[in-house]
């Protein structure tokens, strides 16, 4: 019984200590979080980035996507209606994390439709026709060109072409890549709601989230 | 009713320390990928195909305890011990990166954790596949005598 009884109970203390270890851990990825911002100087929500709701609202989202994310995609409405549930108080700060191999190309486009005003647009498209461009998650920037137009949105195709080739656009898809990974976010959709990153992965517990944090700063 | 196998006899004991070095690289790798979220990559996957089995292998030898074990489990072990070995020598630069079977996914050279400031995973690896290899050589040999 001796040998059983060591070996029962090394196990179990094994597998205990690796829960406690994971909740620990768990437990602790918000306090790193912020401490990685402020070590590394990184602005979580720089003025650069696009984003949508009040300056002034006292809570703040910062999103880091990728437009071939299908989970991303799946997360755009409800996020946008959470937006629109608590009005006024939040606000959504989108950044670029592509991680699909070509899809880069498709953050640098997105965020060269800035110049002409049409971001929001061609988000809609890029994700409501995700499954024609980036199926089997092999984006295929190419095959968006002609998605954007065929959707009706108005923007000068030749002039996106020519913004999404200049340094500045790159250089803001990249300072996002670069903050994400100082950051430790490595999954898109990757959530900050005031900072704070999810406890865990799902839509109810950003809303959790969210709600804590305004009824903390109102 | 007293038996042998009551006693905590030297194989037992190799057996059981080879175990327990197994699942706690089997349980830290999983802590790595599953808690921290580290990516694996693909060399990382081929040491976990070797490393796993292992935990079932040697924890199955231990009751009763049979050296057969051995048997199964060192060719794992020295399979595991020839990747991790590879994997050190990319992750030092010793062999150039061009070399590398890892051209999708997560390169094999990405640093995620020093442990105590100078062990990599690589290295946590090879140092765990050498000493179940090593442990698992001694039970063969105390068997041929």
């Amino acid at each position: 019984m001796k040998k059983q009884a060591i070996f029962g109970g090394t196990a179990v203390v094994l597998l205990v200590a690796f829960v406690v270890a994971s909740g620990m851990y768990k437990g602790q990825e918000a306090e790193r979080v912020e401490a990685a911002a402020e070590e590394a100087e990184i602005a979580l929500a720089p003025a650069h980035s696009i984003s949508v709701g009040p300056e002034h609202a006292r809570v703040t989202i910062v999103e880091f996507f990728d437009p071939a994310c299908e989970t991303c995609a799946q997360f755009h409405k409800p996020v946008k209606q959470l937006l629109a549930e608590r009005p006024d108080r939040v606000r959504l700060v989108l950044r670029y994390l592509p991680l699909h191999h070509g899809s880069e190309d498709v953050a640098k486009m997105l965020e060269a439709s800035r110049k002409q005003d049409r971001f929001w647009e061609v988000l809609e498209v890029m994700f409501a026709t995700q499954g024609r461009w980036a199926s089997h998650h092999h984006p295929q920037p190419e095959a968006l060109w002609e998605l954007i137009p065929a959707a009706g949105v108005e923007i000068d195709m030749d002039q996106l072409r020519a913004d999404a080739n200049e340094l500045a656009v790159a250089s803001v898809v990249q300072n996002d890549i670069d903050a994400a990974r100082a950051l430790g976010i490595r999954k898109t959709p990757g959530f900050l709601v005031n900072g704070k990153p999810l406890p865990s992965f799902g839509l109810r517990q950003l809303q959790t989230l969210v709600d804590a944090e305004i009824a903390a700063a109102y | 009713m007293t038996t042998a196998d009551d006693s905590l006899d030297p194989d037992w004991m190799l057996l059981f320390g080879a175990w327990l070095i197994t699942t706690l690289a089997a349980l830290g790798s999983l802590f790595f990928s599953e808690v921290m979220e580290f990516a694996p990559c693909s060399l990382c996957w081929y040491q976990r195909i070797f490393m796993y089995p292992l935990v079932i292998v040697l924890g199955v030898g231990l009751f009763p305890v049979d050296r057969g074990a051995v048997r199964f489990g060192l060719p794992l072990a020295i399979g595991g011990w020839l990747t991790a070995a590879y994997h050190t020598l990319l992750y030092e630069g010793v062999i150039p990166e061009s070399a590398s079977p890892c051209q999708m996914g997560v390169s094999c050279k990405e640093e995620y954790i020093e442990v105590l400031g100078f062990l990599s995973i690589p290295a946590l690896s090879l140092l765990a596949f050498t000493a179940v290899v090593g442990a698992l050589l001694v039970v063969r040999r105390r068997q041929k005598t």
